[in-house]
C-alpha cells in the first residue's frame, strides 16, 4: 500500500509538586526524604472525623501560575471528590478539581494550555518481592508522608508535533516553573511528572486521530524516547493499514518499549462529586495582587527581551534567559560596558559561565560584571585579541582584578599594526616561501604556518585579521 | 442526693448547686458514672474509669456538669466506633472540636453513647453494639440515630449529651424519649472529629431536660474552627432564653408535614401546643412549604451519595476491622466491608454509588440537589411572613423494637419532618408537647414539637421554646411516668 505522510500530533498533562511549606489540606510540612509516616496527621491519614482545610499558599502558586501562562482565573472554582480503591489514598477518594478548575486556557509559547487545576498526591507504595509492580508482590507498604503534596496539574491543547518540540518546550516549562518559585521540578524526584497523549494524522488533516495515553517516563530523555516510540508504533500501525487502539501505555525505559496499562474493561467510575468538606476557591482583588506582584520576569519574556534590546543571537538569549542568575549579571555587565555591543558582553558572560559551571552563581565569583565590561570592551577596540582574552579572563577567575591590569603585567597587549609587526610579516614570508607561494597562488589554507610564524615571534599578541591584512598586503594581493 | 432527685436535676441546677457550694462535683461526677454504668437500656459503648473528673478550669462556665457524648464523636484514646463494627476498639490519636469545647467549657465527658451504625437509622437497632431501649417502654425503641444520648438524658443517667442530626437524628430520638433536642444551623459547630455520615448535612447539637440546658451546652460549642472550612459559628452569643409568652410570633403550619401520614395522638398533641402557643400571643397559620414532600427522596440520594464516598476510607488498609485471608487487595477490600459494615449502611452505600454514577449522576444526585435548592426558597419564602415553621417532630410515637426493622421505606418516613430542615440546613428544634394515651390504654409515650427558623435564628427559637416548654408543663420522668 503507499505510504501516507503522517503527522504526530501531541498533548503533554504535566503533574507539579508545589514546593508550599504545608500540604495541600493539612498542616503536616512537606516531606524530603524523612523517615516513612512521619510526616503524617489525622486529615492526611484520612483517618475518621478529619476535614480538609485548603492550603492559601497553592492557591497563591496555582495564581502565579495561571498568571504566568496568561490564562482566564476562575471567579469560583470548586474541588471534587474522584472516587477509588487504592492504599495509597487514605480516604478512598483523591480531592481534586474536576468541571470548575482554577483557570482555563492559557499558553507557554506557542503551546496553547487547557486548564490547570489544583489537587493533593497520593501517597508513596512500595512492592517487596520481584516485580515491583503490586501484583505478583509479596506484600507492599504505604509510606503516606508524601500522600497530600498539593499538586498543580497542567493538561495542554494537541499543539506539538514532535518528540524534540515537546522536550524543548518542558524545558521552558520548568525552567518558568522555576524562576517562578513554585515547584522545584525535578523529574527524577518526581516534582514534575509527564504523560503524553500521542496521536497521528495525515499530515493536513484537520481532524484528531486516536490517541493512546504514555506514563512513567521520568526524565526529559524518556519523554522524547517514550514519544518517538509510540510514534513509529503508531506510524507502523496506520501504514499496515490496522487502528490505532485507545489505550494507557507504561514506557519501560530500560527496554525501550511500551506496554497497556489498563484495559476497557477495567475503565475506572470515578463517581466525581463536589468535595462537601471544603468551600469554593473564590479569589479576592488582594490575592490577585498578591500573586501578579509575586511574578518575576519570566524566560520566554526575558528570552525576547535579550534578542530584541541586546541583538543577541537566539540561541544566547535563550540561555541566558534560561539561567537568570547569568542573566541578571549580563544585564549588570552590559550597563558598565558604555559603547560596547551587549552582544560582544555576552559572548564574555558565556565563556565565563563555561569556566566557573552552569550551576555556579557569577554574582559571588571573583569576576565582577565591570570587569567582564572592561575586558569585553578591550576586545572590542582590539587592545587584546580573543586568546589573550581568555587567558585574561583565565587570571580573572583566579584572582579577580581589573583586566587591563592583568593585560599590563602579562605583557598581553596586542601589538600596533606598526612597522615592527610589518617587518615580522616579511621575515615570515620570507621564511616560508612555499606557502607564500601558494597563498599567492590563491590557496588561503597555506596561510597557516605565515600566521603561526608571526604569532610565535609575537608571543600571540598579534591580531590574526591585522595579520592576514598585512600578509595580503605584501604579497600585493 | 437521692437517685431521683439526680435524675431530675438539670444541669443549670447541679451548675447553680456547685456555684452555691450546694453540690461537689466529684460526687456529681461520682454520681453519673455510677448511674451510666449501671444502665440497662445498652445506651452507653464506653463509660468512664476514672475515679476523679478530669480537671476542669475553676470559674468554667459548666463548672464541671459531666456529659455524654455520641459514640461517632473521636475522644483520643478512648473507642469512638460510630456504631459500627468496622471501628470495634477504635481509639482516635484526637479529640473532635464540639467535645474539646465543652471539656474547656467545663463539662467533662463521663461516657459514649450508643448509636445507629454511622448514624444511619431511626430506631437504634442499627448499632452493632445492640438496640438502646426505650425508657419509657423497654420494649420500644427510643429512636435513632442518636438513641443512646436521648435514652441516656431521658432515663437521668446523664444531665445531658450531645448527639448529631443529618436528617432528624437529634430531633426524632428526642421527641421520642420525651427530651429536648436541638439541631443548629448547619456550620454552627465544627464538624471536625465526627466521623463523617453526610457531610452537608451533619451536624452537631444537644439533648437536655430542657431548653435552657440547650443553651448552655450549644454556647459552649459553637463557634468557627480553623479545621473545619464549612463552619461559620454563629453570629452572636447563645443567650439564656427567658422569654414567657409568644406575643407578636408569628407560627407557620406546613400543611404537607402536619396532615396526613401523622399519628392522630401525635396529630392531637400538636393540635394542643398550637392552642397553647396561642394563648402565649402568637399567631398561628397554615401555609406551604410546597417542595417538602419531596424532601425524603432527595435526602435518600444525597446523604447515600456523600457517605458512599466517606465511608470509602474503612478499608482494612489502616485501621479499624481487617478480614485477610491472604486472597490479595481486593479480596481483603471486600471481605472486610462485608463482615464490617451493617445491612443498613451497605444499602445505603450501594444506593450512593449508584446515584453517583456516571450516566446517572444527573438523574439522580443532581436533581436531588435541585430539590435541595428549592426547599431551601421554600423555606426562605417562609421566613418573609413567619417567625417560625411549627411541625410534629416525628409523625409518630416510639414504635416496638424490630416493628420497622423489615421495612426500610416505613422506617425512612420517621424523618418526614425532619429532613426538610436538615436539606436546607437551618436550626430546629424539639421539645417535648405531652405523652400520647397508647391503643391499648397503657401509659402513654411523648410526642414531640418541632420548631424552626431561619438560619442562626437560635436564640429566637430557643426563646420561643422557653415560652412554650413553660406553658406545657411536660413532666419528662419517665421513672414517675411508670408509677
Amino acid at each position: 500500500m503507499s505510504t501516507v505522510d503522517l503527522e504526530p500530533v501531541i498533548g503533554l498533562e504535566i503533574h507539579v509538586q508545589l514546593k508550599t511549606r504545608t500540604k495541600m489540606f493539612c498542616s503536616c510540612e512537606l516531606a524530603f526524604g524523612e523517615e516513612p509516616n512521619t510526616r503524617t496527621c489525622p486529615v492526611c491519614l484520612g483517618l475518621p472525623g478529619a476535614l480538609p482545610v485548603t492550603n492559601a499558599e497553592a492557591i497563591h502558586f496555582g495564581l502565579m501560575m495561571a498568571m504566568a501562562f496568561d490564562a482566564d482565573i476562575a471567579a469560583r472554582s470548586t474541588f471534587h471528590r474522584k472516587n477509588y480503591f487504592y492504599p495509597d489514598l487514605p480516604k478512598g477518594y483523591q480531592v481534586s478539581q474536576y468541571d470548575e478548575p482554577l483557570c482555563t486556557g492559557g499558553h507557554l509559547g506557542d503551546v496553547r494550555l487547557h486548564r490547570i487545576h489544583l489537587e493533593e498526591d497520593a501517597a508513596k507504595l512500595v512492592h517487596a518481592g520481584s516485580s515491583g509492580r503490586i501484583h505478583g508482590s509479596d506484600s507492599s507498604v504505604v509510606d503516606y508522608n508524601r500522600g497530600g503534596t498539593p499538586l498543580a496539574e497542567m493538561v495542554t491543547e494537541p499543539d506539538l508535533r514532535s518528540a524534540e518540540q515537546a522536550r524543548d518546550w518542558l524545558n521552558l516549562l520548568r525552567e518558568t516553573l522555576r524562576q517562578l518559585g513554585v515547584s522545584d521540578v525535578n523529574m527524577e524526584e518526581g516534582s514534575l511528572r509527564c504523560d503524553a497523549n500521542v496521536s497521528v494524522r495525515p499530515r493536513g488533516s484537520e481532524q484528531l486521530g486516536t490517541k493512546t495515553e504514555l506514563k512513567n517516563m521520568n526524565s526529559f530523555r524518556f519523554v522524547m524516547q517514550g514519544i518517538n516510540a509510540e510514534i513509529a508504533r503508531q506510524v507502523a500501525l496506520v501504514e499496515a493499514g490496522e487502528a490505532v487502539v485507545q489505550e494507557t501505555l507504561h514506557f519501560d525505559p530500560a527496554t525501550g518499549r511500551l506496554s497497556s496499562l489498563r484495559s476497557k474493561e477495567e475503565a475506572h467510575d470515578y463517581r466525581y462529586f463536589p468535595e462537601p468538606d471544603l468551600v469554593p476557591v473564590v479569589p479576592t482583588e488582594a490575592m490577585l495582587d498578591r500573586a501578579r506582584s509575586a511574578i518575576p520576569e519570566l524566560p520566554a519574556a526575558r528570552a525576547e527581551r535579550y534578542a530584541r534590546d541586546f541583538a543577541l543571537p537566539v540561541d544566547t538569549a535563550r540561555l541566558l534567559a534560561h539561567e537568570p542568575r547569568f542573566g541578571d549579571y549580563l544585564e549588570a555587565a552590559a550597563g558598565a560596558a558604555g559603547d560596547t555591543p551587549p552582544a560582544t558582553v555576552a559572548n564574555w558572560v558565556t565563556e565565563l559561565r563555561t569556566r566557573i559551571g552552569a550551576a555556579a552563581d557569577p554574582a559571588t565569583s571573583r569576576v565582577e560584571p565591570g570587569a567582564i565590561a572592561e575586558l569585553a570592551g578591550m576586545v572590542a577596540a582590539r587592545e587584546i585579541n580573543a586568546s589573550a582574552a581568555r587567558q585574561v579572563l583565565d587570571t580573572l577567575v583566579a584572582e579577580g582584578g581589573r583586566p587591563r591590569a592583568v593585560v599590563e603585567r602579562e605583557n598581553l597587549a596586542a601589538m600596533d599594526s606598526g612597522d615592527e609587526l610589518a617587518r615580522i610579516v616579511a621575515a615570515a614570508l620570507a621564511a616560508n616561501s612555499d606557502a607564500a607561494a601558494k597563498v599567492r597562488d590563491g590557496n588561503a589554507k597555506a596561510m597557516g604556518p605565515i600566521v603561526g610564524h608571526v604569532m610565535r615571534e609575537t608571543k600571540g599578541r598579534a591580531d590574526g585579521g591585522e595579520v592576514g591584512r598585512l600578509v595580503r598586503e605584501q604579497l600585493g594581493i | 442526693m437521692t437517685a431521683a432527685e439526680l435524675s431530675e436535676l438539670t444541669a443549670a441546677g447541679a451548675i447553680a448547686g456547685i456555684r452555691s457550694g450546694d453540690l461537689d462535683p466529684r460526687e456529681l461526677w461520682s454520681a453519673y458514672r455510677g448511674r451510666a454504668a449501671a444502665d440497662d437500656l445498652n445506651a452507653y459503648t464506653w463509660v468512664s474509669e476514672a475515679v476523679e473528673p478530669p480537671a476542669t478550669a475553676a470559674g468554667a462556665p459548666l463548672a464541671g456538669v459531666p456529659v455524654a457524648i455520641k459514640d461517632l464523636f473521636c475522644t483520643e484514646g478512648v473507642p469512638s466506633q460510630s456504631g459500627s463494627r468496622i471501628l470495634q476498639g477504635y481509639t482516635p490519636p484526637y479529640t473532635a472540636t464540639a467535645v474539646g469545647r465543652l471539656l474547656e467549657a467545663g463539662a467533662p465527658m463521663v461516657a459514649k453513647t450508643n448509636q445507629d451504625e454511622f448514624a444511619m437509622g431511626s430506631s437504634n437497632e442499627n448499632s452493632a453494639y445492640g438496640p438502646v431501649l426505650n425508657p419509657w417502654d423497654r420494649t420500644r425503641v427510643p429512636g435513632g440515630s442518636s438513641g443512646g444520648s436521648a435514652a441516656a438524658v431521658a432515663s437521668g443517667s446523664v444531665p445531658w449529651a450531645i448527639g448529631t442530626d443529618t436528617g432528624g437524628s437529634i430531633r426524632q430520638p428526642a421527641a421520642l424519649c420525651g427530651v429536648v433536642g436541638l439541631k443548629p444551623t448547619y456550620g454552627a459547630i465544627s464538624r471536625y472529629g465526627m466521623i463523617a455520615f453526610a457531610s452537608s448535612l451533619d451536624q452537631a447539637g444537644t439533648f437536655t431536660r430542657d431548653v435552657t440546658d440547650a443553651s448552655l451546652l450549644l454556647g459552649a460549642m459553637a463557634g468557627r474552627d480553623a479545621c473545619d472550612s464549612t463552619s461559620l459559628g454563629l453570629p452572636e452569643p447563645v443567650r439564656k432564653p427567658t422569654a414567657t409568652d409568644l406575643r407578636g410570633i408569628r407560627l407557620g403550619v406546613p400543611e404537607e408535614l402536619s396532615g396526613g401520614g401523622i399519628e392522630p395522638g401525635v396529630m392531637a398533641a400538636f393540635e394542643r401546643s398550637l392552642d397553647v402557643a396561642r394563648e402565649l400571643g402568637a399567631t398561628v397559620e397554615a401555609m406551604r412549604l410546597p417542595h417538602a414532600p419531596h424532601a425524603l427522596s432527595a435526602y435518600y440520594l444525597i446523604a447515600p451519595a456523600e457517605c458512599s464516598s466517606n465511608l470509602a476510607r474503612f478499608d482494612g488498609v489502616r485501621y479499624g476491622l481487617r478480614v485477610d485471608d491472604g486472597g490479595g487487595l481486593l479480596d481483603m477490600y471486600t471481605e472486610t466491608r462485608a463482615a464490617g459494615f451493617g445491612a443498613e449502611v451497605k444499602r445505603r452505600i450501594m444506593l450512593g454509588t449508584y446515584a453517583l454514577s456516571s450516566g446517572y449522576y444527573d438523574a439522580y444526585y443532581g436533581r436531588a440537589q435541585r430539590v435541595r435548592t428549592k426547599i431551601t426558597e421554600d423555606f426562605r419564602d417562609a421566613f418573609a411572613s413567619f417567625d417560625f415553621v411549627v411541625t410534629p417532630t416525628s409523625p409518630g410515637v416510639a414504635f416496638e423494637l424490630g416493628a420497622k426493622t423489615d421495612d426500610p421505606l416505613a422506617m425512612y418516613l420517621n424523618d418526614y419532618c425532619t429532613v426538610p430542615m436538615s436539606l436546607a440546613g437551618i436550626p430546629a428544634i424539639s421539645i417535648p408537647n405531652g405523652l400520647v394515651p397508647a391503643a391499648d390504654g397503657a401509659r402513654g409515650l411523648p410526642s414531640g414539637l418541632q420548631i424552626a427558623g431561619p438560619a442562626f435564628s437560635e436564640n429566637a427559637i430557643l426563646d420561643a421554646a422557653h415560652a412554650l416548654e413553660r406553658a406545657l408543663a411536660f413532666d419528662g420522668s419517665p421513672a414517675r411516668g411508670a408509677a
